[in-house]
């Protein structure tokens, strides 16, 4: 049988957790379809029908469906699911949201925050933030996967699958209402897709030093901000940006981490980057033993420094 | 208003786990457990509500071994009123923990289920939803923010991107976020106190919930360590390596 990819977007545009959820349902199945739920997202359909291997594209609208309510989500997708075998969605915030209630709603387990797919039935997953990786067997007979972004690699855009509308299932027929979404808006690439990312923690001290340090660089860089969970708890970086067990996972290319101790909980959201700069004034800080290259000292004069090296 | 809040023992946060040679698990032996931590900001915040008027009783729930007792009289001591014990040595998996948190909810009757909205062992970040699922009652996870008013809650929730506010019909399901509050340290009066507090013992059979899993682990292991990396003495010498790497 086939597999469905619930697609990661917010209505305008596709989310790369989609590219990368469909290469590891590919493990698994040939046959593969993408649900869009969403409101006026017929843009994400026709993006998500250019990815390769993609059999068709079912476009589920509505407006509990736009704010991603994870009641309708579940409605839409338990009465998809007699035809597949495995539903697989990538774990952001939106996914984790949904998926377990989608889970609990066809009477099976969910297989979480998988990072490799071993056989049709058996995944790696990690646990306790990362600090061991566990190989784990379902057998439920549908199975309801979350997938990990970072740990595959997002397929080709060669495709030109079908886009079929379905409908959405019945409007306002729960009890939980959208009342307004607060988005940060930003020019920056994505966190968790982005090539380079720049992160500030606690030793920043304000939101204004935050602004004043870390965006310039990140800029200067075409890099996405983070952020430590210090720097979010204090106010001086939205919560979007917390990178961590808890937080947003990222794998880029380079991941600056300024004034960042690397408790464990940071490292299980940015160990997995190829290459990994810590500055930090403390020689011995944890964050030195996973990173390629450290300087040591204060951020004040480091930050300055690599701006005019980097010309 | 009753509220009931599902509280897990795991691994204290602080401590860096080990996996064990045999690739069975991770080392648990002499470890340090405490509350899960999302667990203490749902008790704080059920507090909270009991302490401004709006909630009449906080009921805590703790499945595990008999050392959960530890984990229940924490949050007594924050201030939450009984306990319910289950016992078991099974390590339930999140549908089964579920499926007992309903069965405990048919028998309590709670307005509103405060829980956490992850636990940091096995990284499920799951009951919350699938116990929502399994009594069609509306979620609001990932909450910064929560506000109950008569038979209804407004609650901010952290999604990706920023907040998203939701006005949930109660009974309803709160997962917390590390920015819902910041929990008390129980004052030793109150840890006296939750001595003589009254916690139930219960196992899963008194609810008829099976505990056998349809997820099998086959093994745990290491995940790959990271080789060493250099100290670089300045900015400029900084920028070179990285050109030198290709990752500027
Ligand atoms: C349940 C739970 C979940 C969590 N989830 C996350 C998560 O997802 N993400 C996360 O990040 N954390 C998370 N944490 C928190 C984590 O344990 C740490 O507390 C947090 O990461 C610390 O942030 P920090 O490194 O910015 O601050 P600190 O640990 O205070 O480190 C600040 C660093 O800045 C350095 N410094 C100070 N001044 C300067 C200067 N002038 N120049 C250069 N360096 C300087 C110091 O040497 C220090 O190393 C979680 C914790 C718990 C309990
Ligand atoms: N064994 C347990 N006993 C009580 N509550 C639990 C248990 N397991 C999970 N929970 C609750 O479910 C939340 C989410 O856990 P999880 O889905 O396992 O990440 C936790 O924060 C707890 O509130």
């Amino acid at each position: 049988m086939a597999d469905l990819v619930i697609a990661d977007h917010n209505n305008t545009a596709l989310g790369d957790g989609t590219a990368k959820t469909v290469a590891a349902a590919q493990k698994l199945s040939s046959d593969i379809d993408i649900l869009v739920a969403g409101e006026n997202a017929g843009a994400v359909a026709e993006a998500a029908a250019k990815l390769e291997g993609v059999r068709k594209v079912l476009l589920a609208e509505s407006p509990a469906l736009g704010h991603l309510l994870a009641e309708a989500i579940t409605d839409c997708v338990v009465a998809l699911a007699p035809g597949y075998d495995a539903i697989l969605i990538p774990a952001t915030s939106a996914g984790k949201n949904y998926a377990p209630r989608i889970a609990a709603k066809l009477d099976v387990n969910q297989i979480t925050d998988i990072i490799d797919v071993v056989s049709n039935d058996t995944f790696v997953r990690p646990i306790y933030a990362g600090n061991a990786l566990e190989t784990v067997q379902s057998s439920d007979a549908k199975k309801v996967i979350t997938v990990r972004p970072t740990a595959f690699k997002p397929v080709g855009e060669g495709g030109s699958a079908t886009v079929e509308k379905i409908a959405a299932g019945a409007a306002d027929a729960h009890e939980a209402k959208w009342v307004s979404d607060e988005v940060v808006k930003s020019d920056r690439p994505e966190l968790a897709g982005a090539k380079i990312v720049v992160s500030g923690g606690r030793a920043l001290g304000s939101a204004e030093e935050f602004h004043k340090v870390i965006e310039p660089l990140a800029d200067k860089l075409g890099a996405a901000v983070g952020a430590s969970r210090a720097a979010v708890d204090a106010g001086y970086a939205p919560n979007d940006y917390q990178v961590g067990q808890t937080g947003k996972v990222v794998a880029p290319g380079l991941y600056i981490a300024v004034g960042i101790s690397g408790a464990i909980q940071h490292l299980a959201g940015m160990k997995d980057s190829k290459v990994i700069v810590a500055i930090n004034k403390d020689p011995d800080a944890p964050i030195f033993q996973v990173a390629d290259f450290g300087l040591v000292g204060d951020y004040k004069t480091l930050v300055p420094d690599l701006m005019a090296a980097l010309g | 208003m009753k509220v009931l809040v599902p509280v897990k023992r795991v691994i204290d946060y602080n401590v860096k786990v080990r996996v064990k040679p045999d690739q069975t698990g991770v080392d648990l032996a002499n470890v340090k457990m405490s509350m899960n931590p999302f667990d203490e900001i749902a008790v704080e915040e059920a507090v909270r509500l009991k302490e401004k008027g709006v909630a009449t009783e906080v009921v805590v729930v703790s499945i595990g071994v008999q050392q959960c007792q530890e984990t229940i009289r924490t949050a007594l001591a924050i201030g939450a009123d009984r306990g319910i014990l289950i016992l078991t040595d099974v390590d339930a998996d999140p549908l089964a923990v579920a499926k007992l948190l309903k069965a405990v909810i048919a028998e309590e009757s709670p307005n509103l289920v405060i829980m956490g909205k992850q636990s940091i062992d096995g990284d499920n970040n799951a009951v919350g939803q699938m116990l929502a699922a399994l009594l069609d009652w509306p979620q609001a996870t990932f909450a910064s923010k929560l506000e109950v008013t008569g038979d209804k809650a407004s609650v901010t929730r952290e999604i990706d991107g920023g907040l998203q506010t939701l006005e949930v019909a109660l009974p309803a399901i709160v997962t917390a976020d590390l920015r819902l509050n910041e929990p008390r340290y129980a004052s030793l009066p109150n840890i006296m106190k939750a001595k003589k507090k009254e916690i139930a013992s219960k196992t899963p059979a008194d609810y008829g919930v099976d505990l056998a899993s349809a997820l099998k682990v086959l093994k745990v292991t290491e995940p790959p360590k990271r080789g060493g990396g250099i100290k670089v003495d300045s900015a400029a010498a900084l920028v070179a390596k990285l050109k030198e790497v290709g990752a500027l």
